[in-house]
């Protein structure tokens, strides 16, 4: 390492880096700080650039076994021991373990008379003594620009800084050098000029008097990395960047499908519900029953057995309970189960990073499968439009990449169109549903349709819907000749409509009763007629049987006048015709 | 010229600190970092210096912070050379190779005596 530096090589093939341990730096610096060399962190006053180097060094030595040396220049061991405190970080326990060395350096002007020619070999001394008692491999010089101010000589202070770079260079220690952001200029002394491998600028911006805390790579000598500005949290545990563009879209996706809730719902998007992991965005006006269906969704997950995590912004855990309650929603048992949580905060109290530490945070002790967020609106308030829509991105990138299912509700007024929202994130989710007004007959009623759903064949019906001391219940709605009606109007026309169906079924049963008769009055004129005919038919057949026997009784005259005159056996008596089919022929009547 | 450890020095220098105006002996630290041009010039300065306004009220001791680099972060050494005046308090801190005389006589507050 130190014989590459001292050759003056070019770059090896892939520099070498340190890993920072810090939550998303590693990332966008695609793998740390370039190792064996100074790195400038540079900053206006208070923008994290001390913890930013502490926690390098406490990560070095905790996690990487490289131990670091802390030289302090504004602050003492003792403060610095305090104020770190907060972030978790035990610095007493490093420096006994010989795993961390703090140096305060004290450079008061008031104190130092110069007379004649110096240099600042004792700094060199120091240092160096403090790398080689605990073997250092990182080292953070915090801000050495306060040597400007405590010595006259700018001459010797610059030159000495060549040569002090140049030579932790050649020590091989991977340095942080803070620097205060000067007036048109990185630093306020140009540090920019000696240290320029890496060059890491923080930003504490307020806009509308809530802070954003922001960072960005002005240089990576010999590496690429990611070249937005990154907004960045310093919480209880620790320094966090949050790279927008490294959670990525590269997350698991999941076919596995849960309830909304509603069941007539879930028939509207696919017959399956929502798919796990995804975003579902509830969107409508006011009180058009958003967190209702919300606390359906957080109902049917905890009957699941799974965790849900409920963010109100504006309303209370105990309201929204009452609430759900006068729709027959009881969300009480599950608090007490454990499985849902409330976490109502105004936007408005913090700004939009700290919203999303604290996500985060509460994602990862609470471990939900679904998540509520009730309404996102409502964090425009918290920061700029577009800084909402960036963080909700983000959140909505880590939900996904946890598989957690998340139901976003925003409120549109009446004045913007209903297919929009107010931090425009309808292209980031996955599903979403409408409410909406359907203003009819002097009434409001709602209705909900399925205005998109990823990966599913969703219904394009309009149903509308009802809030019941049962809940939610999806109704259809009345689409006929007289356009889409709802509530009492649909009633009423419901209540026509089957008035006319009634009505109908009766001219029906007249007709069925008319032919019935019709038929009876046929059948009893076939009767009579049959009647007719058989009696003529008897009559006739006697008269037949008359002349039968007539024509018998002149065979048998002929017979006796034959045998009379003795005549022979050759002529027979003529045949009788066989009594016809009477009912055949009636038939044909 | 006499070089000196730390030991000794800081206990010598409490009991000292008490009777400073009794005694009236001028204590003297000056630290180097090896044989520098800067660092001989230095030494010479302050002892022809001493000489003139403090002979035989004063001790001095050279530090070379290249054998006891320790000894730098106790009195907040930053530059080569540099002269602390330990007693009389107050602590006053010079530094510089002394070339310039007036001011170090100034920095030592030695131009009333």
């Amino acid at each position: 390492m130190g014989t590459k530096v001292r050759n003056r090589k070019p770059v090896e093939r892939s520099l070498r880096k340190s890993l920072t341990g810090i939550q998303g730096l590693d990332e966008i610096t695609r793998g740390g700080l370039p190792a064996g060399r100074p790195t400038l962190v540079c900053g206006s006053a208070g923008c994290g650039k001390t913890l930013l180097s502490m926690e390098f060094l406490v990560r070095g030595a905790t996690e990487y076994n490289e131990p670091g040396v802390f030289m302090a220049f504004e602050e003492t061991a003792e403060e610095l021991v305090q104020n770190v405190r907060s972030l978790g970080f035990d610095l007493d326990d490093l420096v006994a373990n010989k795993r961390l060395a703090l140096d305060f350096v004290q450079v008061e002007r008031s104190e130092i008379e110069e007379a004649g020619e110096y240099d600042l070999e004792g700094l060199f001394v120091r240092l160096g003594y403090a790398i080689d008692t605990i073997g250092a491999k990182r080292v953070v010089l915090d801000t050495i620009e306060t040597l400007f101010g405590g010595l006259s000589n700018a001459g010797v202070i610059r030159a000495e800084l060549r040569r002090l770079f140049r030579w932790l260079k050649d020590k091989g220690v991977t340095a942080i050098v803070t620097g205060e952001r000067g007036d048109g200029t990185l630093t306020r002394n140009g540090l920019e000029e000696y240290v320029s491998d890496c060059v890491i600028l923080l930003d504490h911006r307020i806009t509308e008097q809530v802070s954003t805390r922001r960072m960005r790579i002005v240089k990576y000598r010999g590496s690429s990395h990611g070249t937005n500005e990154y907004p960045f949290l310093i919480d209880e545990k620790g320094f966090s960047v949050l790279p927008i563009t490294s959670l990525g879209l590269e997350h698991q996706v999941s076919d596995e499908r849960i309830s909304s809730g509603i069941p007539r719902l879930d028939t509207m998007l696919g017959g399956k519900g929502y798919y796990r992991g995804s975003t579902v965005l509830i969107s409508g006006t006011a009180g058009c029953g958003k967190s209702s269906l919300s606390a359906h969704f957080a109902q049917a997950v905890c009957q699941r057995g799974e965790r849900c995590l409920y963010i109100a912004f504006e309303e209370s855990p105990g309201q929204i309970l009452r609430n759900m309650r006068s729709i027959g929603i009881d969300l009480e048992p599950w608090v007490k189960k454990g499985l849902l949580r409330f976490q109502s905060t105004r936007a408005t109290t913090d700004g939009l990073e700290v919203h999303l530490a604290k996500f985060h945070k509460l994602i990862q002790e609470f471990e939900p499968r679904a998540v509520i967020i009730d309404p996102v609106g409502t964090l425009v308030q918290a920061g700029a439009l577009r800084d909402a829509r960036t963080m909700l991105t983000r959140l909505v990138d880590f939900l996904k990449a946890r598989q957690i299912t998340a139901v976003l509700t925003n409120l549109t007024s009446g004045r913007d169109s209903a297919e929009s929202t107010d931090v425009e994130i309808s292209s980031i989710v996955d599903t979403w549903l409408l409410l909406r007004d359907i203003e009819l007959g002097g009434e409001r009623n709602r209705a909900l349709y399925v205005l998109k759903s990823r990966g599913m064949a969703h219904s394009n019906q309009i149903r509308e819907f009802l809030l019941t001391e049962h809940g939610i219940e999806l109704m259809e709605v009345y689409v006929g000749a007289e356009g889409v009606l709802t509530g009492s109007s649909r009633l009423s026309q419901e209540a026509r409509e089957r008035a006319a169906a009634l009505s109908r079924e009766q001219q029906m049963e007249a007709r069925q009763r008319e032919r019935e008769r019709k038929r009876e009055a046929l059948e009893a004129r076939i009767a009579a007629m049959r009647k007719e005919f058989e009696a003529e038919d008897a009559e006739a057949a006697r008269l037949v049987d008359q002349d039968r026997s007539r024509e018998q009784e002149l065979g048998l005259d002929r017979e006796a006048m034959g045998r009379s005159r003795q005549s022979d056996e050759a002529g027979t008596a003529e045949r009788v015709p066989e009594k016809s089919n009477g009912r055949a022929d009636s038939a044909r009547v | 010229m006499k070089l000196a450890g730390k030991t000794g020095i800081a206990k010598a220098a409490r009991k000292q600190r008490v009777r400073r105006q009794d005694v009236g002996i001028w204590e003297l630290r000056l630290y180097i970092a090896g044989q520098t041009p800067n660092s001989i010039t230095a030494v010479t300065n302050l002892k022809r210096i001493c000489e003139e306004r403090l002979p035989g009220r004063y001790r001095i001791d050279v530090i070379d912070l290249l054998l006891n680099p320790q000894l730098a972060k106790g009195d907040q050494i930053i530059a080569i050379p540099t002269l602390v005046r330990r007693l009389p308090a107050p602590m006053k801190r010079i530094v510089g190779n002394l070339s310039k005389s007036e001011r170090a006589v100034v920095g030592l507050d030695l131009q009333a005596r």
